[in-house]
Formats: structure tokens, sequence, C-alpha cells
């Protein structure tokens, strides 16, 4: 999946579908209980994203249209999801 | 008899934050619960009761919104409590209402998943359905309902349609008397939610056509809003017009409301023959109490602005924007609507903490809320400034009074992130908690409910005026009348009353803060609450000196104080912790005194602290 990044890096008007949510990897307790919010906020495998919005400041925090809400995230949270792109441009 | 005939039959509006739970419980009571556009606003249980078609009575609960029932911040624990019966002496409500959004149904699909588990009986009332359907949001509702087992009805709370239908449907859900089932709810695991998250999609594709004409406006505000560059300014610039308009908008209100007090004075003047009952109603009452109530066109300006921006949409783009900075600051991103909140008031500022969910994070956000410059600070600094700092514009186009206004304020934001930067920084140093927050849709303010919450908040203030600071003054009037001075004494006749006495005997101790005597006394009662001092200052000055007795205080302090002891008294009122309610909330949401006594011995240190550096400094450079 060559074409999947974090979606922390992404930049405005970034667009893709979550594939993966969480370190599955990391039995953190912290992480775990990250990742079941992002869950329950809809960050959710298969979700569909797009970059909307982000800060003055580091560029942090972003707002994202997921489905059909738009939400406010930190880059540092943004990090625990894996995001495939969409437009290949 | 069983307890199902002896109680009444309880119904728990649940759902997501912000799908217009309390609205709709309003509607349904008659309620006036605050209804706001921001996730987050209600935190605590609140019950009405409603009377169905059949005429039985029901009772209803409105509660937090929550995304899960897994509760993880104290407002989402009430929910949760509530749902699932845990309260001591509480079984689950007998029906529990879902309030959805309608066009953001993922989430809350989600949600019933969860509720469903519960076992008791639920209706499905998607609200917001004018928006719905303004948006040509196409909802399958039978095939909905078939799906979810749920009666479902649509609602839009705040034209109160759809009301009869959702207490009908209600009332058959009670008539029904399932057997109740034991709650087979536990916390999901993340694959649990993942599964749900699956089933709601399922649903959402089969039954809900995305909306003909999405939002766009939403976008397109935002995208000017949020700029990454103009985004602050806009901010900024919306708080400084707001204190602008708080000076400039408000003057001609205030001149009506001290004419109407100095004529009120006159009347009785004219009217009693001079004696001690005169003296009490002129002095105690008008003096004081009007001193006072002159100001409410201030606050009410103040208020008018945070609840258009809290009905527009703007405060979770405020807490968007402001989050790097309130992080540098170690305060979470949550916690700025709390912190604007206590613009207004500390005291629902201090409230509505509880969204936030790391108790040290929490802890931090209730012991600065205290330093933003709240309403009741708003009497005590106009007059300080309006008898100190001429009347005059710089730049053109700034009126000189606001701009100290802006400043004070500016210095109460200033010292609650350098407060806060110790707390999280220093004594406190933790990890940094996740920041999620949704953005709502922009709604245009709602006129009804602004005129009603801008009433409220007039009554809560003339309330005040009438129960805490009315007997006060007529205490302070009784403290600075007796006793009545020797024969042939010299000096005015306030020196030798008990006022005299117990401001003469703190005022050494106040002396290199640059505080008089009256000032000192002002502070005694003022400790209850802050706009007291002002009536204080009225009823002092107005006793010890007949002349000004319907004049304008300002100008006897004005008269009376130095430039360098006047800036003092602002630059204390910037800190100190003057308000007995706001120690009692915090007492009350940390289950502790230890709380309270930290806040209230920082916050007289700091306040200390600046006044003297002030008044030491004033008087340096000659304003002594
Ligand atoms: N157009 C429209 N707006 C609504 C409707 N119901 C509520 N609103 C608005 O939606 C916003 C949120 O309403 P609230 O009642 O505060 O929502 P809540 O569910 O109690 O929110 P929390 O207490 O934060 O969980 C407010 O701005 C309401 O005026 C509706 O049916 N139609
Ligand atoms: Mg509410």
């Amino acid at each position: 999946m060559s074409d999947s990044f974090p979606l922390s890096q992404a930049r405005v008007g970034a667009r893709g579908v979550i594939v993966q949510v969480g370190d599955h990897g990391d039995h953190d307790e912290h992480a775990i209980e990250l990742e079941r919010r992002l869950l329950e906020f809809g960050l959710v495998e298969g979700a569909r994203i797009e970059v909307l919005h982000e800060g003055g400041i580091k560029r942090d925090p972003i707002a994202l249209r997921v489905d059909e809400a738009v939400v406010a995230l930190r880059r540092r949270e943004a990090a625990s999801l894996m995001v495939r792109a969409d437009d290949a441009a | 008899m069983t307890d199902a005939v002896l109680h009444h039959a309880r119904i728990a509006l649940v759902g997501n934050p912000n799908s217009g739970k309390t609205a709709l419980f309003n509607a349904l009571t008659g309620a006036r619960q605050k209804v706001a556009n921001y996730a987050g606003v209600t935190v605590e249980r609140k019950e009405g009761m409603i009377r169905g078609a059949s005429g039985r009575t029901m009772s209803v609960v409105d509660l937090p919104g929550t995304y899960s029932l897994r509760a993880r911040s104290p407002d989402e624990e009430v929910t949760r409590d509530v749902v699932l019966g845990r309260f001591a002496g509480e079984a689950s409500p007998d029906v529990m209402v879902a309030v959805a959004d309608a066009t953001n149904l993922r989430l809350v699909l989600r949600l019933i998943l969860e509720l469903k588990a519960v076992g008791r009986p639920m209706v499905l009332a998607l609200n917001m359905y004018d928006i719905a359907e303004r948006q040509g949001l196409r909802i399958d509702i039978e095939g909905l309902r078939a799906e979810l087992g749920v009666p479902i009805v649509t609602t839009v709370a705040t034209r109160k349609r759809g009301l009869d239908d959702l207490v009908a449907a209600v009332e058959a859900e009670l008539a029904a008397q399932p057997a109740s089932l034991p709650s087979a709810w536990t916390s999901p695991d993340a694959e649990g939610i993942r599964a749900a998250h699956r089933e709601a999609g399922r649903i959402m594709r089969a039954h809900v056509r995305p909306p003909e004409h999405p939002d766009t406006l939403t976008g397109r505000i935002d995208s000017v809003l949020l700029h990454p560059v103009f985004g602050l300014a806009i901010l900024l610039g919306i708080l400084f017009v707001m204190f602008q308009a708080v000076f400039a908008w408000a003057a001609p209100l205030m001149d009506g409301i001290e004419a109407l007090m100095a004529g009120l004075g006159g009347l009785v003047a004219a009217a009693l023959p001079d004696n001690l009952l005169r003296s009490l109603i002129i002095d105690g009452l008008i003096s004081g109490v009007g001193s006072v109530l002159v100001f409410l066109p201030q606050i009410l300006i103040l208020f008018l602005f945070i609840i258009l921006l809290e009905d527009f949409g703007y405060m979770a783009r405020a807490a968007f924007l402001m989050d790097r900075i309130m992080g540098g600051a170690g305060l979470h991103g949550r916690a700025f609507i709390p912190l604007l909140s206590s613009f207004a008031c500390a005291i629902p500022g201090i409230m509505s903490t509880r969204v936030i969910d790391n108790k040290r994070d929490r802890m931090a956000t209730i012991l600065v809320a205290p330093l933003m410059t709240c309403s009741a600070r708003i009497p005590v600094y106009t007059l300080i400034i309006g008898a100190f700092i001429p009347q005059q514009t710089v730049g053109g186009v700034f009126n000189l009074q606001g701009l100290v206004m802006f400043g004070l304020y500016a210095a109460g934001i200033v010292s609650a992130l350098g407060v806060s930067f110790l707390i999280r920084r220093v004594f406190w140093r933790g990890r940094v908690e996740p920041f999620m927050m949704q953005l709502p849709a922009y709604k245009a303010p709602d006129i009804k409910n602004v005129a009603l919450n801008l009433w409220q908040r007039a009554m809560i203030f003339i309330n005040r005026a009438g129960r805490i600071i009315l007997p006060l003054m007529v205490l302070i009037w009784v403290l600075s009348t007796f006793p009545y001075p020797p024969e042939g004494a010299t000096g005015p006749a306030i020196d030798y009353s008990f006022a005299g006495m117990i401001g003469h005997a703190i005022q050494p101790l106040l002396a290199p803060i640059g505080f008089n005597w009256q000032m000192s006394i002002a502070l005694v009662p003022g400790m209850a609450a802050r706009e007291v001092a002002v009536a204080a200052l009225g009823t002092v000055y107005a006793v010890g000196d007949a002349e000004s007795a319907t004049g304008v205080l300002a100008s006897t302090l004005a008269a009376q104080w130095s430039l360098a002891s006047g800036l003092a008294f602002l630059a204390w009122y910037v800190f100190a912790p003057q308000c007995a309610p706001t120690l009692g909330v915090v007492k009350r949401e940390t289950n502790s005194w230890k709380w309270p006594i930290i806040m209230f011995v920082y916050m007289v240190a700091l306040a200390y602290l600046a006044a003297f550096v002030v008044y030491q400094g004033a008087r340096a450079i000659g304003w002594g």
C-alpha cells in the first residue's frame, strides 16, 4: 500500500479513505483508549475523509470532513489514522 | 399498588451532542434550559414534567450528549448512569428517546445499536427534520423503523413540530408494557465498535440517500473564519468589537438609568423629611443598588455577543483557532469554551469543564476560569475607567476607555494562560490528551432564543441586585451611619462610624497597594460579589458627603483618589477571588475544600502583587 499515508501528514485538499485506525501492535493503555475514541467519533476504517482546514500555527489542528460530518482533530491524534489517497493527483 | 402506578413513567432524552435534546426538552416541558450550537452545552441532567394525550403525566430527563455509553468525562458519566439505572434508587428510564440530528445519522445509529442492548423500550426522534428537508435528504423512515425495530417520529424542536407524535409514540411504548429485559450492555472493545459501525454503515446505505443540496455555506464561511492567518485576526477582531461595543453602545442607556436614579433620589428627598429613613433610602438603597443597576446595559451587550456567537456556531471554531495557543499554556483544547463562557460568569464556565475528561486538565481549567473577566467585574472596571481614563479617541477610531477595558480583559486572559502554564507544565506535567470536536453547521441565530436568553440574564442580574446587593447595602449603610460622631467632632461623620473604624483598621494592610480606607471597607462586602464593591463605594461616599448623595460616583472618586490608587484598584480586581458563589461551585465540582482554598489563596496573592506593582510603578512615574 504505497499510496497510503498517516493523516497527520495530510495537507488541505487531501482526500481519501481511512484504511487503518490505531497501530494494531500497540497494547499501551492510552493507545487502546485513543483507538476506541477515534472509532466512536466516526474515524473508522472505510470512512471517507477530506482535509478542509488547518490551523495557523504549525498547521495544527486540522478540520476534516468525515462522511457527512466535520470534525477537528490534532495532528498528533491524526498520526494513528492511515489514509489511502483517492485522487492520484 | 405497584411502583409503576405510584411513580411517574420516566423518559430519558439520549443522543449525540448538539442533536437538539435540550431544544426538544424545552419544547416538551416549557423549561428554559440553555440551548446553543456547539457540542457539550448540557453537562448535567435536568428533569421536567409532561402530560400525554391520555392525561398521564410523565417525567422527562434531558441528558448531556455522548457518542457512546462508554463514558469518558463527568458529563458523559451522568448519561451512562441514568441510562443504565446506576444512580442510587433509580431504575433505567421506562422509555428512551434517542434524539438524532437527521442530517448526521451515522454516529447516532451506532449509539442506538449500543442503546438497544440496554433492553429498554426506545423511540427514535429524527430531529432537525427541517434542515434535512431543506437539504433534500431522503430518509426511508419505514425501512429504518423495520430495520431498527423502534418507532420513529420526525421533529423540529425549535418550531415545536412533531411533539404530539413523539409523546404519542412514547405513550404507546409505555402502554405496550414490554417485558423489561435485563441489560445486556457491556463496554465495547475496538472490534465491537468497528462491527457496530459496519452495521450502521449498512443501514445508512440501505435507507438514507445523500442530500440533493448539501450545505455548502458552512464550508464557505469556514474558509474565511478558519483561515490560517485571518482566522485568528478575525477572532481577535470580534472580541475587540465586543468590548468597544460594551462601552460605546451602552453609554446612552446608562446615562438614562443614571438620570432615573438621580430623579428617584430627588423625589424621595423632596417627599421625606431629613431623617434616618430618608438617608437609608437615598444613601443606602438608591446610591448603592442604583450604582450597580446602571451596568445592566453593558452586561446585556456582552451577553448579546456571546449568545449570538454560540447560536451561530462560532464557539467550536474559536476553540479550533485557539487550540495551539491554549496547548502552549498546557490547557486542553476543550478548555476554550468553558473559559470563554467565563467572560459571562465563572460559574457556568466552571460547570462546563465537565466535558474535559482528564482530571488534571479539568482542574487546571477550573483554577484559571475565574481569571477570565466575568460580567460582575464590568461595574468595577467601568466605574474606575470612567473616573480616571479620559473619554477620548486614539488613532482616529479607538475609544481610549474601550482600549483600557480591552487591556484589562487581555490581562485576565494572559494571566490565565500563565497560571495554567505553571500548573500543567511545571507542577503537573503529564501526557497531552486527545482533542476531538465536531464543528457544527452554522445556523442563523434564533431571535426568540436570543431574546429569551437576554431576558433571563437581565433577570438574574436584577435578582442579584435585589437579593445579595440590597441587604448588604442596608448593612453598609448601618455600618457607615452608626455610631454618630461625638459632640464637637471636626472630621466627617463617617470617620467615626463602624465602617470608618473597620476601614481604618484594615487600611494599613492595604496602604502599600494604595488603597484608602473607603476602598478597604468596600472590599469587605465585595468578597461576596464583585459588583458589591461599587455599591459599597456608592453608599460610603454618599453617607460621607451629603453633597454627592445624588451626584455621580465617578466624579467623586476622580476627586478623591489618586490615579495610582485607581489603577491599583483595577489591577486588584483583575485577580481578586471576590465571589463566594464561585468558590462554592469549585467546592461542589471538586468535592473538597482543598481546591477553593488553593484558588482563594493564589488569587489574593496575585491581586496584592499586581496592585502593589501598579501602585508603586504609577507613583514612581508621578501619577501618585
Ligand atoms: N433548525 C433546527 N435547529 C435545531 C433543532 N433542534 C435544535 N436545533 C438547534 O441545534 C442546536 C443544538 O441544540 P441543543 O438543544 O443545545 O442540543 P443538545 O443535543 O442539547 O446538545 P448538548 O447539550 O451539547 O448535547 C441549537 O442551536 C438549536 O437551536 C431543529 O429541530 N431544527
Ligand atoms: Mg443539551
